[in-house]
């Protein structure tokens, strides 16, 4: 997205809801015109390369130049990396991606398309996409349209041609730069102004970007999780009523809640404690989201303060676990070394056992400073930080990884089953 | 959880021979297992009939059994040794089998030994179809419709079910062996039979056909705590028809969305938890309807498969080395991933490259079999590459192949093939297939009649596409002149030779350009983690990236971070061939511990993902690269950037290192030990002539032929018959016995290919000739001899292909002393530094000099092994410096106190209508060892170890050619007295009968029913003596030989052969065999 921060982008977003299926059709005629993206040949395979019609460029000067796709114009952001090797259009409409210029470490990027069933928000919010290889023509029995037109329809600029592997390791070593990423399709693109862009782009730290991506109205959600050969389905029961707070929640977290037979108001993120209570909800969702948890946290602690008065069994994923431990008095730090990937162990400390799980995110709970009542519940295999919390006198837990998966492995599906135990146990 | 500490000693079943199916990659699990067990402090025993692995080195295990894998054997072995527990996962099937049979006959329970790793259950639940299939309809997994039946009848009422075309799958085979596509209703009967023949229980699955779906392998690992892990995905590139071990495929999986790859990871967890599988790595096989998305499970491996292999190397993580260690109880969060060397083993490794492996055939070498590929696999080793792009890791996989390719090479014979006819070659799937695949898009064939001809995913078609669309554009306009250009034809994967030959430039002139602008490849780590962090371990791959970087961030990133020690580089043996295995790999390797030992660094090149060579812990530096001159002397350019380069061996990966030498060396690279001059010299014909007439030794009389006139002249002067091949071939590529002119001329006018330009040697063909093979060690100065080995098959009979003894069991210790003497004094001669091979004829008491190749040969294992040197080893520091003086090695050529004896096994059971009469041309797979303290007891042995199970009673049939009668009567004779009948055609039997030896007289084929083939096909025959020559008494005979093959009856196509078979009857009836591990053998190890 082009738009500068803080542009009001969400007129849609309400219709993630209910209306989804009518949405997702919209995107479907949309692209009938190219009728068998899967046998259609690559875009100008012989097409010369040397054109530099795109540009990285970072705020140390660093110039990275390649060949642009999706949407022309510029863009400023963190840039950071994602390890997954499959699950790039759901990570690419994964809101908790706003103000961030993704890089895939895969190479190649594209070969399944996109399907619009697979996209995880109505408009995605990462704001560029940095590739080593060239998109392809897509190829799968669910694909609509190619990566490239569906960057284009969602406005966002992307570049190729990049050593994503040279760009991962300096992030690795430097932490996540900022960034502009330029895509001009008439090979001049505007370095100066670009490094300006980025040299003068404030950073992720301090911004509250959940503002930005949140829904603008409450709405009911009641799809469930998909299946090969039947799609996504309809919740038929509704053993619990639940309130989410929308931060930047991908589709998935909803449609687990659905599947697990809860019957969800989304609302938005600074939806105070008073109006989520007047919901009569089982229990209490916080989703997650982008940005900097403490900038999010001036509006979402009192709320949440307000929930756990009220004893209601709650669960917080990602930004929503950041939150809910800020609403506990514990603190957040930025990590010098976000985890972006689908392979991340984590161990669950109650049963011993080990879950893959998906990961994003670059902030981190303090667990120095979680309160007496807070337990840790799940730590990271890889560096050993905290992963999940829950309280010993509370129905409350929070995760950091994202269990709801989409892209990623399913192990921690558990969890929503844990969160509808505790709202039975309380019913 | 921790260690087990009930378990104090573990038995490891290896794979046995190498065959078709079951190949190096199970020397690399067993070693990576026994070397993981003896870590944790267990008494390893370990039984392997292969002593061309390097799990049988006596230092991998605490006794090692170089035994016969059978259970009867094995049971021996348990007895002896009194292990806690057995690890049947690491040996193939094979493994596998003997594991199952052992619980089944009570032999485990009796001696308290518990099975870790798989249980008997879980191992019949994955390997019985119809439990298999049931275990997955309670878990709700699709499978393709089928039914299990035993008998040909019931073959006919499952059809009706699963329609046409059917896939038979024979229960509790290995590499797929028998099983096949019906796709006409004609040849059903004879395929079903074929299927329940090659089944050990007479069982096979019909099975719905699920051709031209998509074809996916999930490798999983499970620890007793049910965590479980996806190691790797790959995709066949090759639609499902074509078993997977005969495909080419590619990691990760390419073609799916996540929400397609988590069902099949969810499914794969699903099948090990149900089939039981309690720890270890296992392999999940699955289609995919391309159009639908319908995914169905083909079938699981409980235990570590060639595919685990190849996943090890796609991603780093040590597939077999932590599944050892789940068995004995760890968990994999207590496991640290050995790659990082900061992170537990409990995740999944993400790559950032791509990953191709072609597999390599050698159809070439079984004229008269189909070289279409089905169901049952065919191909003898594989090549692995990596790149950053498809295209690259492709590029790079078809040249190392060393199949002469250079890139998407122009397939042969396509100018004399109209459209009809390509297309044809597309939908056929071949070992060429992918040639005609890119042929077809230069013809001007879209993706989608591609696809519809041959069912490839179009994403890959269309990579290929546009790698074409490309060589036409460089055809047209040339190279570019320009970096920016050029680096974009190298990213692609173009090598030099390539881009080369599209231009009509020398590939060292395309090398120079590309320099000369700078355009250079950067060397990436495989580090399981797609660089989220950092990895301290040197598994390297080139590509070629983009250089437009400008500001900080420009400097180069080059991660191959060449260390500041001396070092050395060693070049591997590249893809598995016939003539050209194993043996090769277990040398470098040993090259490789040996430098490290002597305080040198160990740089190791290859390309094979199935070797021990190719494990990253084996070397200090790993480049998994193909072994091309272009792709060895870049990394030699990086390697020399820090450091003492000392240089480079070559003379332990085979041909192929071989080939590169002269490249190198003109490229200024120091060449390690024997000087390539001196290579070339004992390959070149007439310099070689020159030296033995100097050195007053013998040779057969010969010629040398560039030309049809002087071929016909030379082998005139020599008289027929003469042996015929091709200079600068290994595995007696090409070679044949010629009995006359006609023959001469159809060999020179067919069969000279394999040599290219260089010229074609004609030797007098010393017929009824004892061929010995000696292996010796030199310093330049010094040499040692140490073994001399005596085939058992006569001279003209390939020497990888004929059974041998060491010490020699026939030829008088005078002879071997002056073998011993002629030997030293060629070393000499040719400077040779590091190791020798040299093959001789002994014919009424003459000696003559066959060859000799100033390298290590397929043998120096087996002679490692017999003798307890480390030969090898000691080699590479020869070629590093040292004098054999600093190793006490005794007497040079001095008999040890046993007899071990080489048995070779062949892949003919994989090849209908070839036949099996043993001939100069290599045909065996591989190779065991049956070693005792004297020579029957070590070729009977060495028999059932090879799968011969020698009759000790019954009828013996006897047919030989006139020059044989003479022996066969002492033969027949000795039987007779052991209480066989005998069974012999006409002739034979009237010999016998002269000679006073009572046969019963049967038909031969031609002669009409009831013949000799109806008589073993009933069963009524127990071993078969079957010599022959000419035409049309081996056309005669052919039925014979395979019957014998197909029904598994002993079968011996040469005199000394069915000697020593009758020698190892006798001494097998007068007591069972012992077992002895090497270990008490090799007193005499330095």
């Amino acid at each position: 997205m082009g738009d500068a921060p803080g542009t009001p982008a969400f007129a849609k977003r309400q219709q993630g809801g209910r209306s989804l299926r009518a949405g997702g059709a919209a995107i479907s005629a949309n692209q009938s015109s190219s009728s068998s993206p899967n046998l259609s040949p690559n875009p100008n395979p012989t097409v010369p390369p040397n054109r530099c019609t795109a540009a990285l460029v970072l705020a140390d000067g660093t110039v990275i130049r390649g060949r642009g796709l999706g949407a022309a114009g510029t863009v400023v952001g963190e840039v950071c990396f994602n390890t997954g090797m499959t699950g790039y259009e759901e990570s690419l409409s994964d809101p908790s991606f706003a103000g961030q210029i993704l890089t895939f470490t895969f190479p190649h990027i594209g070969n399944v398309g996109a399907n619009g069933e697979d996209e995880e928000t109505a408009r995605p919010a990462v704001r560029g996409v940095v590739l080593r290889a060239d998109v392809t023509a897509p190829s799968n029995f669910r694909a609509t349209q190619g990566l490239d037109g569906w960057l284009a329809h969602h406005g966002i600029p992307g570049i190729a041609g990049v050593d994503t592997r040279k760009l991962t390791r300096a992030i690795r070593e430097r932490g996540a730069p900022s960034g502009a990423l330029v895509h001009d399709p008439d090979g001049n693109p505007d370095l100066d102004a670009a490094l300006e862009l980025a040299m003068s782009w404030p950073g992720l730290e301090g911004m509250d970007l959940a503002r930005e991506v949140t829904t603008t109205e409450p709405y009911e959600w009641d799809q469930t999780r998909w299946r090969l050969g039947a799609g996504y389905g309809t919740r038929t029961s509704s053993r619990f009523r639940v309130v989410a707070v929308d931060y930047g929640a991908k589709r998935n977290i909803l449609r687990c809640l659905a599947s697990a037979g809860c019957a969800v108001t989304v609302v938005p993120a600074a939806t105070s404690g008073e109006d989520i209570l007047a919901l009569c909800p089982d229990g209490v969702f916080l989703s997650n989201g982008p940005g900097d948890p403490a900038a999010t946290a001036a509006y979402a602690v009192p709320a949440i303060r307000a929930v756990l008065r009220a004893g209601l069994p709650l669960m917080g994923i990602c930004l929503g676990h950041q939150l809910l431990s800020l609403a506990l008095g514990a603190r957040t730090k930025k990590m010098h070394q976000g985890h972006r990937g689908a392979n991340h162990p984590v161990k669950d400390l109650a049963t011993g056992k080990v879950e893959i799980t998906s990961q994003n995110h670059g902030f981190v709970v303090d667990a120095a400073t979680l309160p007496a009542n807070a337990e840790v519940t799940h730590t990271s295999l890889f560096d050993g930080s905290l992963e999940g919390i829950r309280l010993v006198d509370a129905p409350v837990f929070s995760v950091q990884y994202h269990p709801e998966a989409s892209p990623g492995p399913q192990d921690s599906h558990y969890l929503f089953a844990r969160f509808t135990a505790l709202m039975e146990r309380r019913a | 959880m921790p260690k087990r500490t009930d378990l104090k000693s573990i038995l490891i079943i290896g794979a046995g021979p190498i065959v078709i199916g079951q190949a190096c990659e199970f020397d690399y699990s067993g070693t990576q297992a026994c070397q993981a067990l003896k870590e944790e402090g267990y008494r390893v025993i370990l039984v392997n009939s292969n002593p061309a692995t390097i799990m049988t080195d006596p230092e991998f295990a605490d006794a090692t059994y170089i035994e016969p894998v059978t259970p009867e054997v094995v049971a021996r072995i348990i007895e002896k040794e009194r292990p806690d527990a057995l690890l049947p996962t690491m040996g193939g099937q094979t493994a596998l089998n003997v594991a199952v049979a052992l619980a089944g006959n009570g032999t485990l329970k009796k001696f308290g030994v518990e099975m870790i790793g798989a249980s008997r259950e879980a191992i019949h639940k994955a390997e019985d179809r119809e439990q298999f299939r049931r275990a997955m309809d309670a878990i709700g997994l699709e499978s393709p419709k089928s039914r299990t039946v035993h008998s040909l009848a019931e073959a006919r009422d499952a059809l009706a079910e699963t329609g046409l075309p059917a896939i038979l799958r024979p229960s509790y085979t290995l590499g797929g062996t028998g099983a096949s596509v019906v796709t006409e209703r004609e040849q059903f009967d004879s395929q079903v039979q074929t299927a329940l023949d090659a089944s050990m229980v007479d069982e096979v699955l019909i099975e719905e056909s699920v051709l031209g779906w998509k074809e996916f392998e999930m490798e999983v690992v499970r620890d007793r705590n049910d965590n479980c892990i996806i190691v790797c995905s790959i995709e066949n590139f090759d639609p499902m028809g074509v078993h997977t071990g005969d495909s080419i495929t590619v990691a990760p999986a390419l073609t799916l969305t996540d929400k397609e790859y988590q069902l099949l990871r969810n499914a794969s967890i699903a099948v090990l938890r149900e089939i039981g599988v309690e720890t270890g790595g296992s392999n999940v096989q699955f289609a995919i309807d391309p159009v639908t998305g319908r995914m169905v499970v083909i079938e699981m491996n409980p235990r570590v498969s060639r595919s685990s292999a190849l996943a090890s190397k796609a991603t780093g993580f040590p597939i077999a080395k932590v599944a050892a260690r789940l068995a004995v109880g760890y968990t994999l969060d207590e496991l640290v991933n050995d790659i990082t060397g900061t992170t537990p083993a409990s995740f999944e490794p993400t790559i950032d490259y791509v990953v191709t492996k072609i597999p390599r055939f050698t159809f070439e070498k079984f004229p008269g079999t189909s070289d279409r590929l089905t169901t049952s696999m065919k191909s003898v080793g594989e090549a692995m590459a990596i790149g950053r792009s498809f295209q690259e890791s492709l590029q790079k996989a078809l040249r190392s192949m060393e199949t002469g390719l250079v890139g998407l090479d122009e397939p042969e014979g396509a100018g004399a093939m109209d459209a009809r006819q390509r297309l044809a070659a597309v939908e056929r799937p071949t070992p060429e297939r992918l040639q005609w695949i890119a042929q077809a898009f230069r013809d001007g064939l879209s993706v989608a009649d591609v696809h519809d001809a041959c069912r490839v995913d179009p994403w890959f078609l269309r990579q290929i596409a546009d790698l074409i669309a490309v060589e036409e554009e460089v055809r047209a306009n040339g190279l570019p002149d320009d970096a920016t250009g050029l680096r974009r034809l190298k990213s692609m994967g173009f090598s030099d030779a390539r881009l080369g030959l599209l231009t009509g430039v020398e590939e060292s002139q395309v090398r120079a350009m590309r320099h000369g602008h700078g355009v250079l490849p950067v060397f990436k780590r495989v580090d399981t983690c797609a660089a989220e962090f950092e990895s301290h371990t040197p598994y390297m791959y080139s590509t070629y990236e983009s250089a437009d970087w400008d500001g900080p961030g420009r400097a180069d990133d080059d991660e191959a971070k060449p260390s500041n020690r001396a070092k050395v580089v060693v070049l591997g043996g590249g893809p598995n061939r016939i003539g050209q295995g194993i043996e090769f790999d277990y040398c470098c390797v040993h090259a490789a511990y040996a430098l490290s030992e002597a305080g040198i660094e160990s740089v190791m090149v290859n390309c094979n993902p199935e070797t021990v060579s190719t494990d990253y812990d084996t070397s200090d530096r790993l480049y998994f690269e193909p072994l091309t001159l272009e792709d060895v002397l870049e990394l030699i350019r990086v390697e020399r950037t820090s450091g003492e380069f000392l240089g480079v061996i070559v003379q332990f990966g085979g041909q192929t290192p071989l080939k590169l030498a002269r490249g190198l060396e003109a490229a200024g690279v120091p060449i390690l030990g024997t000087s390539p001059d001196a290579i070339d010299l004992a390959e070149d014909r007439k310099r070689f002539q020159q030296l033995l007439t100097r050195l007053g030794l013998r040779q057969p009389r010969n010629a040398l032929a560039t030309s049809m006139a002087e071929a016909v002249a030379g082998a005139a002067t020599i008289g027929y018959p003469v042996v015929i091949r091709p200079s600068y071939v290994l595995g007696g590529r090409a070679m044949e016995i010629v009995h006359d002119e006609a023959g001469l001329r159809r060999y020179m006018g067919a069969a000279v290919r394999a040599s290219g330009r260089a010229p074609v040697l004609i030797d007098d063909y010393l017929s009824e000739a004892t061929e010995l093979d000696v292996d010796a060690l030199s310093d330049g100065d010094d040499v040692f001899v140490a073994g001399i080995m005596e085939h058992i098959e006569e001279a003209g009979v390939h020497s990888g292909d004929s059974a041998c003894s060491l010490p020699p069991y026939t030829v008088d210790p005078a002879t071997v002393d002056e073998l011993r003497r002629q030997t030293e004094e060629l070393a000499r001669a040719l400077g040779v530094v590091g190791l020798m091979n040299a093959q001789f004829a002994v014919k009424d008491g003459e000696i003559f000099v066959l060859e000799v190749n100033p390298r290590a040969s397929r043998t120096v294992p087996f002679v490692a092994k017999a003798t307890g040197r480390p030969i090898v080893k000691i080699a590479a520091r020869l070629m590093a410096g040292e004098k054999l003086s600093a190793f006490s090695l005794g007497v040079s050529g001095a008999p040890v106190g046993h007899v071990a004896v080489k048995e070779a096994v062949f892949p003919f059971d994989r090849f209908p209508g070839v036949d099996i009469l043993l001939g100069p041309e290599m045909r065996s797979t591989g190779e065991v060892m049956g070693l005792d303290r004297d020579f029957a007891r070590a070729f009977a042995k060495s028999q059932l170890a090879a799968g011969v199970r020698l009759p000790d009673s019954g009828t013996v049939f006897v047919s030989v050619k006139d020059g044989d009668k003479a022996p066969v009567a002492q033969v027949a004779r000795r039987l007779a007295e052991m209480g066989f009948s005998l069974l012999a055609t006409d002739g034979t039997a009237k010999y016998l009968a002269a000679a006073g030896i009572q046969a019963d007289r049967v038909n031969k084929v031609g002669e009409g029913s009831p013949h000799i083939v109806d008589r073993i096909q009933a069963g009524g025959v127990h071993l078969v003596i079957n010599t022959t020559e000419g035409a049309l008494a081996i056309a005669d005979s052919f039925e014979i030989r395979r019957t014998a093959l197909t029904r598994h009856i002993p079968h011996y196509t040469t005199m000394a052969g069915a000697r020593a078979a009758v020698l190892a009857i006798a001494t097998m009836r007068s007591g069972p065999l012992e077992v002895t591990p090497l270990q008490s053998y090799s007193n005499n190890t330095i």
